[in-house]
């Protein structure tokens, strides 16, 4: 699909602020409200907007603890990447799962309540994982900025 | 302090991280829950901070932008080096989406969206190598990435 400069200025309003209402959006784009309506349904239709999802702030229910894991997997085995993803998927604390090109091959984020629980997905889920050659582990202290943003 | 849920409440919560748009009626009736039922529930979670905003998903590849980036940045001179500048320095690169404070090998875990390759080594080179105290990068390019429902089970 073609992206015109009114898709553009659309989609910036949108991820500077998620959630406006259509009017106000096509206000800050400088369109029409029948127009933004009609350009957001065509990047719905053509999936370039994918979806508007809510954020969930897992402190708030609890889970006080974030660690992001990075793997590297034994690849001599040509099933490695997929055995170890669909394994990774089982494990409800995983909340994202992302593969790489370097020398990280797989990253997992996984939350805990608190330490101890931690140390405990650790070695009773994460570290039965198939596959794995290698891991480090990056605990978060705080996350200084979270955007969607693109420099359109 | 955390909040209590129930198997309502995590309905909710899993169907508005798939989608945040739809109605608390259109929502309440696949659930089985009236309209100001689900209202309620959906502000309650609000109100306790677990639903914490929204996020836009977009087909970045087709907006132009190709290439994501994971960054591992160690500060070079701990003790010598400010947090806070290099913290305001980071956040204001605007190809810079994700800045994480973190223990382990690293100070500092990036995510850079780019056009390409060289639109990546650009940032890289001018914006991310000339932060104040920057010193052992570590860069992983992203081939793909899902994101999971978490313990909502």
């Amino acid at each position: 699909m073609q992206i015109s400069d009114a898709d553009r200025r659309i989609l910036r309003q949108m991820m500077a602020e998620p959630g406006l209402a259509t009017a106000e959006l096509a206000e800050r784009a400088g369109v029409t409200p029948a127009t933004c309506w009609r350009r957001i349904e065509r990047l719905r239709e053509a999936g370039v907007l994918r979806a508007e999802q809510a954020v969930i702030n897992w402190q708030a229910l609890g889970w006080e603890v974030e660690v992001s894991l990075r793997f590297t997997l034994d690849k001599t085995d040509p099933r490695a990447f997929d055995e170890f993803i669909a394994a990774a998927r089982g494990v409800p604390e995983v909340i994202e799962i992302q593969s790489f090109l370097g020398s990280t091959d797989i990253r997992l984020q996984v939350i805990a309540r608190d330490m101890a629980h931690y140390q405990e997905i650790y070695r009773k889920r994460i570290l039965t994982l198939p596959h794995i050659a290698e891991l480090d582990a990056l605990m978060l202290v705080a996350t200084i900025k979270s955007s969607a943003e693109l420099a359109l | 302090m955390s909040l209590d849920l129930d198997d309502l409440d995590r309905a909710i919560l899993r169907a508005l991280t798939q989608d945040v748009t739809q109605s608390a009626g259109a929502l309440g009736r696949r659930l089985g829950l009236s309209q100001p039922a689900t209202w309620r529930r959906i502000k309650r979670l609000e109100g306790a901070g677990v639903l914490a905003g929204r996020r836009v998903d977009l087909d970045q590849a087709a907006l132009g932008f190709g290439v994501t980036v994971f960054l591992g940045i160690k500060l070079a001179a701990k003790g010598r080096v400010s947090l806070d500048d290099f913290e305001r320095a980071v956040t204001a690169i605007p190809e810079v989406q994700v800045v994480q404070h973190v223990l382990g090998l690293f100070d500092y875990r990036l995510r850079v969206t780019a056009r390409d390759l060289p639109d990546f080594e650009r940032v890289l080179r001018r914006r991310i190598m000339t932060l104040p105290g920057v010193g052992q990068v570590e860069a992983n390019v992203l081939l793909s990435e899902e994101r999971r429902p978490g313990p909502l089970g």
